[in-house]
């Protein structure tokens, strides 16, 4: 409670400000974190104001990811958008096609004259805002990639040993089976069944999510999530939920409450998962990399991220692009990418920030912390794992979510689920290929 | 036998209408008209260019199965909803016009729910039915049932009714227990006479006279089902398990501005306005019909 009210009058003070201070440029900053998130980025924001007096960043939280760009699609119709709108990854397709709308960040800092690298970021992060010919477009801010976490104290009470070998899919389906049979009740739940159990499997097997490099390399693209890869792990997973060895939470990240209160043996989640999990359980914890199945595609090719990138809004001042600018090149900098990583569990967005992380013995003391790090950056991307980028991604994710129900409710198989989920998500393809033609 | 006051000259009628007329015009037909015209268009999100299509947009929602399926949930949706929040409210008012101590009390009381908003009553349902930690799953739980309305479509059509219906109860209670004040006692005492004991009386007397009120929250709960509940799908349900509870406006809203397809979004909810004009019309063409005021 204590915390909140500090947290209410910081946000209350930081709003005030500009109004003592009318010489400084006021950054408006749109974003979609509450909670700890919320207060590491007022710390992020109040940091900033204080070590430079030209600028003023003002950080607004507006909703929940989706309602966060409609707030700054909205703001942007009526001529009132903010100078940097956080936008998660499902919207970037959305972003780029906003020709007008948007600035790219590499013209952004060009212009501005602040410190920036582009060479600076991980390849595998920056590649998923950055076009074909490697201009970034918008800057990575908080990037996480999904990986297995394992309750090793429900291990050991279904009997199992915890450090048991889960690289592949194949291992960790017998070892469902043990956890069942040894009184389990939840040996496997998960997150964002869509991202991780479709997206990433697919990048992860080097197989295509969507055709044109998963809509890279243009707007004519189509879903080719039902291909026999995706088909054979939706098909197993379909037959743990029968035997109930994988229990359906919901759509988002309702399972993460039934993993951290103890009462799934195995969850698969978002490295970001670290900050929750590390405060809430009451049990012995550890990370895994995300398994695959052995003998399918290229596997394991690497991971691709989720999360967010900020987006700098067309329709301002020059002399405001010079402070977004600056502040996007602090948000950059090494030790503000460190101890954000650290703090969150996100991956760093640049080398540095990762080395230095890894000589401050972060990784030694925290281990696991890097796998998520080494799983995405192990290999070289394909175009099958550089990222997706898809128009209306928002509700093919959602036309995804519900024929996944299907299959986890036992009205479809894999394959009908898969083939309906592409003809339907076709359909808005082709829809956003139209409105931006 | 009708008395008209009839005003001189037109100016003060005008002025007299004008805030009423005005606020329509701003609050409802400008943005109808906006829909009707954006509905002929694929926009792109920002607004910075549009495609003219026509119709298109309403040919590719009526080609769309999920769409037409979504017509059979509105449906089943709405008539669930009706039922469960007049029949109770019915019920209560009744039973409430009976006491003769405490009325005021267990009126207050009955009244409350109404105050919640639907997102947040969504959220209160939501918990007691929560798969792992709700009160009321734990109970069925005990008693052998496997409650999961996040997998099983006819579980989360039955919760979403119930928390939509929940807080409209108290609006039709108050609506029933003012009818039920107003029946004549004399009438009542004549049956009671003859012999009628209460129930006979509440179907033959008291029911007929309340037909009124009851065809006025009618079509009042219709609208309300098909419109206001938006806020209890999207807490509870988000429109799922697949497409189990997604409803025509709970479409539009995610269309719209989660998807950003303000085209189809506005064609649906021009479709939705046609529909409930109709259902309107029905309603008082065939049902009014049978109402004795």
């Amino acid at each position: 409670m204590k915390r909140l009210l500090l947290g209410t009058i910081a946000a209350g003070t930081t709003a005030l400000t500009p109004i003592v201070a009318s010489a400084q440029t006021e950054i408006q900053f749109w974003h979609a974190f509450t909670g700890r998130l919320g207060e590491l980025v007022a710390a992020q924001v109040e940091d900033f104001n204080e070590k430079q007096d030209d600028y003023e960043v003002v950080a607004s939280h507006k909703g929940n990811y989706s309602e966060t760009l409609n707030a700054g699609i909205a703001a942007f119709r009526a001529g009132e958008q903010p100078h940097i709108l956080m936008v998660f990854e499902v919207g970037t397709a959305t972003m780029m096609g906003a020709q007008g709308a948007i600035k790219p960040v590499y013209e952004v800092m060009e212009e501005s004259g602040a410190e920036f690298d582009p060479d600076a970021y991980i390849g595998s992060v920056k590649g998923y805002y950055t076009t074909t010919d490697g201009q970034m477009l918008s800057l990575p801010f908080n990037s996480s990639t999904p990986v297995l976490w394992v309750n090793r104290d429900a291990f050991e009470a279904a009997g199992v040993d915890p450090d048991t070998d889960l690289s592949t899919w194949q291992k960790v389906d017998e070892v469902l089976t043990q956890l069942k049979e040894g009184g389990e009740d939840c040996p496997l739940v998960t997150a964002w069944q869509s991202w991780i159990h479709l997206e990433n499997l697919s990048a992860y097997h080097d197989v295509p999510f969507a055709t044109q490099d998963n809509g890279f390399a243009g707007t004519d693209t189509e879903l080719a999530l039902n291909g026999p890869v995706q088909v054979k792990h939706i098909e197993k997973m379909g037959e743990w939920a029968e035997d109930g060895k994988f229990i359906y939470t919901g759509r988002r990240n309702e399972g993460g409450a039934n993993f951290r209160s103890g009462e799934c043996a195995l969850f698969t989640e978002s490295s970001a998962g670290y900050a929750g999990i590390k405060a809430e359980a009451e049990f012995d914890f550890d990370v895994r990399p995300l398994p695959y199945w052995e003998g399918e595609g290229n596997a394991p090719q690497n991971t691709i991220i989720g999360g967010a990138s900020l987006w700098v809004m067309e329709g301002h001042e020059p002399e405001d692009y010079k402070g977004v600018g600056e502040f996007l090149s602090y948000l950059s900098s090494t030790p503000v990418q460190a101890q954000w990583h650290q703090d969150t569990g996100y991956l760093p967005i640049t080398s540095a920030a990762g080395e230095a992380t890894r000589e401050a013995g972060f990784y030694e003391e925290n281990p696991g912390t890097d796998t998520a790090v080494t799983q995405m950056t192990a290999k070289e991307p394909t175009a099958n794992s550089k990222g997706i980028r898809l128009g209306s991604f928002d509700q093919i994710r959602g036309i995804i979510d519900e024929e996944l129900e299907g299959v986890w409710a036992g009205d479809k198989s894999a394959q009908e689920a898969l083939d309906s989920a592409k003809e339907r998500g076709d359909q808005l393809l082709r829809r956003f290929e139209q409105a931006n033609r | 036998m009708e008395k008209r006051v009839t005003f001189k000259g037109w100016l003060l009628p005008f002025i007299l209408i004008a805030p009423q007329v005005f606020i329509s015009a701003v609050f409802f037909f400008y943005p109808a008209g906006q829909a009707i015209w954006q509905s002929l268009f694929i926009p792109d999100p920002f607004g910075l260019s549009s495609q003219f299509v026509g119709l298109g947009n309403f040919e590719y929602l009526l080609n769309d199965r999920f769409y037409r399926a979504s017509f059979l949930t509105t449906a089943i949706f709405s008539i669930l909803v009706t039922l469960v929040s007049m029949v109770p409210a019915l019920f209560l008012a009744v039973i409430a016009d009976r006491l003769v101590k405490g009325a005021g009390v267990y009126r207050t009381l009955l009244i409350w729910p109404y105050a919640v908003a639907p997102a947040v009553a969504g959220v209160l349902w939501l918990f007691m039915f929560n798969t792992r930690v709700g009160v009321v799953s734990w109970y069925l739980g005990q008693l052998g049932y496997d409650w999961n309305h996040v997998l099983n479509g006819n579980e989360a059509m039955g919760l979403v009714v119930v928390a939509s219906a929940w807080g409209r109860i108290s609006y039709n209670f108050l609506f029933f227990f003012a009818a039920l004040q107003a029946v004549p006692k004399s009438v009542i005492e004549a049956a009671a006479i003859d012999g009628a004991r209460f129930w006979r009386r509440f179907f033959t007397i008291v029911l007929p006279l309340l037909s009124p009120t009851t065809f006025f929250l009618l079509v009042v709960n219709i609208v309300y089902s098909f419109f206001e509940t938006f806020g209890v799908i999207h807490t509870i349900t988000a429109g799922g398990p697949q497409q189990a509870t997604t409803i025509l406006v709970y479409k539009v809203f995610s269309d719209g501005f989660v998807g950003q397809d303000l085209g189809s979004s506005s064609a649906q909810s021009v479709i939705l306005l046609i529909v409930v004009g109709l259902l309107t019309v029905l309603q008082f063409k065939f049902i009014e019909k049978r109402v004795h005021y």
